[in-house]
């Protein structure tokens, strides 16, 4: 055990970490829209804007993060027309190409939670709103979402941690994030086992916190049935 | 199209064979998860709390440290660690433990973090009644577990190692790093030596696309097979 060099890369990695979080925060954010989104499109009988759907979610949760990271960021420079459009200036930077790959994958699992809270919603509680004399739009705002919110807070908060371990990829397209950090170090100073347990307690750390936070929430929310 | 011919023009056959790879590994991981779980369930659902400190530490760590990160782990440490153990047996020449072993193994614990979640879920949910009922019949342990217990662990726990097998299939794709040639790996050396990052990245999409298709419809047949009676 060289404990010099995890006292020396803490503060490495621990401001590796900052870049994680970043990443993490920015894409779930973006990914919570981009989910709500499809959720409710997949609830529409329209059967193509389902299939539609449906086929985004699919093909998301299907292929590896690592491959849709690697389409945005390699594939996408190779179209011309992208190269003189205002969309270039976002594609060109390896940071917002690891945010739209991250924030596209968890739209897709994002949306499956939320269609699946959406749809065990009881129909007593909507009719009731029906009965109360509340229009449709205000149904959805005020009686849906929140209960639908609450519902899928568990499936979420672990959508959170994957997302958190997800961000992990973005050093492979060169962003120097916690693992990216962590790996140059390893491989500068070749003892992987040090370095893995104090990035690892990072992460972990991170991940206890996500955890006691919807725990939190979730207690704050919960209501009797 | 013609970048994906068999043969020395294009990359079909290369392709191919790297999904081969992919399938290997994946079913190689797959099944040292199992082990892995094997391992650590009865460990989670002892009474001794130490074994529970220890299988809780195993699942807790590996699920919540990135799979990139237990990847770079034994990619970087795997060597040292088996020759130290070597050294100790008196043997001191360089080891070197190829790509597929390495790549496997770390998958494996991963998987095997979640597997293990998922057969003590399932063995928690099975009637107590069942446990005394074989009890009862005078079956012995051998008997109780693999006539009673473990037929309905299995249909309690084939949805959820379904999702297990699509997140193992999926991580193989972090072990391109490791420069085992797998669907990732292929796909990156043909769209470095064809510029074509494009064409190659998406068809590697749809391999694992079509990869998980089947293996899900594979997995269909288990369940119904396993329900039967339900």
């Amino acid at each position: 055990m060289d404990l010099e060099l995890m006292i020396n890369s803490f503060p490495k990695l621990l401001s590796a970490a900052v870049i994680t979080l970043k990443l993490l925060s920015v894409s779930l954010i973006i990914g919570l829209l981009i989910g709500l989104f499809f959720a409710i499109l997949r609830l529409n009988k329209n059967i193509f804007i389902n299939k539609f759907a449906y086929g985004y979610s699919y093909v998301f949760r299907g292929t590896p993060l690592l491959v849709q990271i690697f389409i945005i960021y390699f594939g996408l420079g190779q179209i011309e027309y992208l190269r003189s459009t205002v969309l270039w200036v976002i594609l060109k930077e390896p940071y917002w190409c690891a945010i739209i790959a991250f924030a596209l994958n968890t739209g897709a699992y994002t949306s499956e939670i939320l269609r699946s809270a959406f749809q065990t919603i009881k129909p007593g509680l909507i009719e009731a709103g029906k009965s109360l004399g509340i229009s449709n739009k205000i149904i959805f705002y005020k009686i849906q979402i929140p209960i639908a919110i609450r519902q899928s807070l568990p499936a979420y908060g672990n959508e959170i941690i994957l997302m958190m371990k997800g961000t992990s990829l973005a050093s492979t397209v060169t962003l120097m994030d916690l693992t990216g950090v962590a790996k140059y170090i390893i491989s500068t100073t070749f003892k992987p086992v040090e370095v893995f347990i104090v990035a690892g307690g990072i992460y972990l750390f991170m991940t206890f916190i996500i955890h006691n936070v919807i725990k939190y929430l979730e207690k704050k929310y919960s209501f009797s049935q | 199209m013609e970048l994906l011919a068999f043969g020395d023009t294009g990359w079909g056959d290369e392709l191919f064979y790297a999904t081969l790879m992919t399938i290997a590994v994946a079913l190689t991981a797959m099944l040292i998860g199992f082990f892995f779980a094997l391992i650590f369930t009865p460990l989670k659902l002892s009474k001794n709390k130490f074994l529970n400190f220890i299988a809780n530490s195993y699942t807790t760590i590996i699920r919540g440290v990135p799979e990139l990160l237990v990847i770079y782990l034994f990619f970087f440490g795997g060597t040292g660690a088996v020759m130290y153990v070597a050294s100790i047996f008196g043997y001191n020449e360089y080891i070197e433990i190829n790509a597929f072993i390495t790549g496997a193994f770390a998958i494996g614990i991963i998987s095997g973090a979640y597997s293990t979640e998922v057969f003590r879920g399932a063995i928690q949910s099975i009637d107590k009644g069942q446990f005394e009922a074989a009890n009862v019949l005078g079956l012995n342990k051998f008997g109780k577990f693999f006539k009673i217990i473990l037929p309905q662990t299995l249909r309690l726990a084939i949805p959820n190692l379904s999702n297990v097998w699509q997140i193992t299939l999926k991580d193989t794709s972090l072990i391109s790093v490791t420069g085992l040639v797998e669907i990732m790996r292929q796909s990156y050396i043909a769209a470095g030596s064809t510029r074509d990052p494009l064409f190659f990245y998406s068809f590697a999409a749809v391999l694992y696309l079509l990869l998980t298709f089947v293996s899900m419809k594979l997995i269909n047949r288990l369940e119904v097979k396993y329900s039967r009676g339900y």
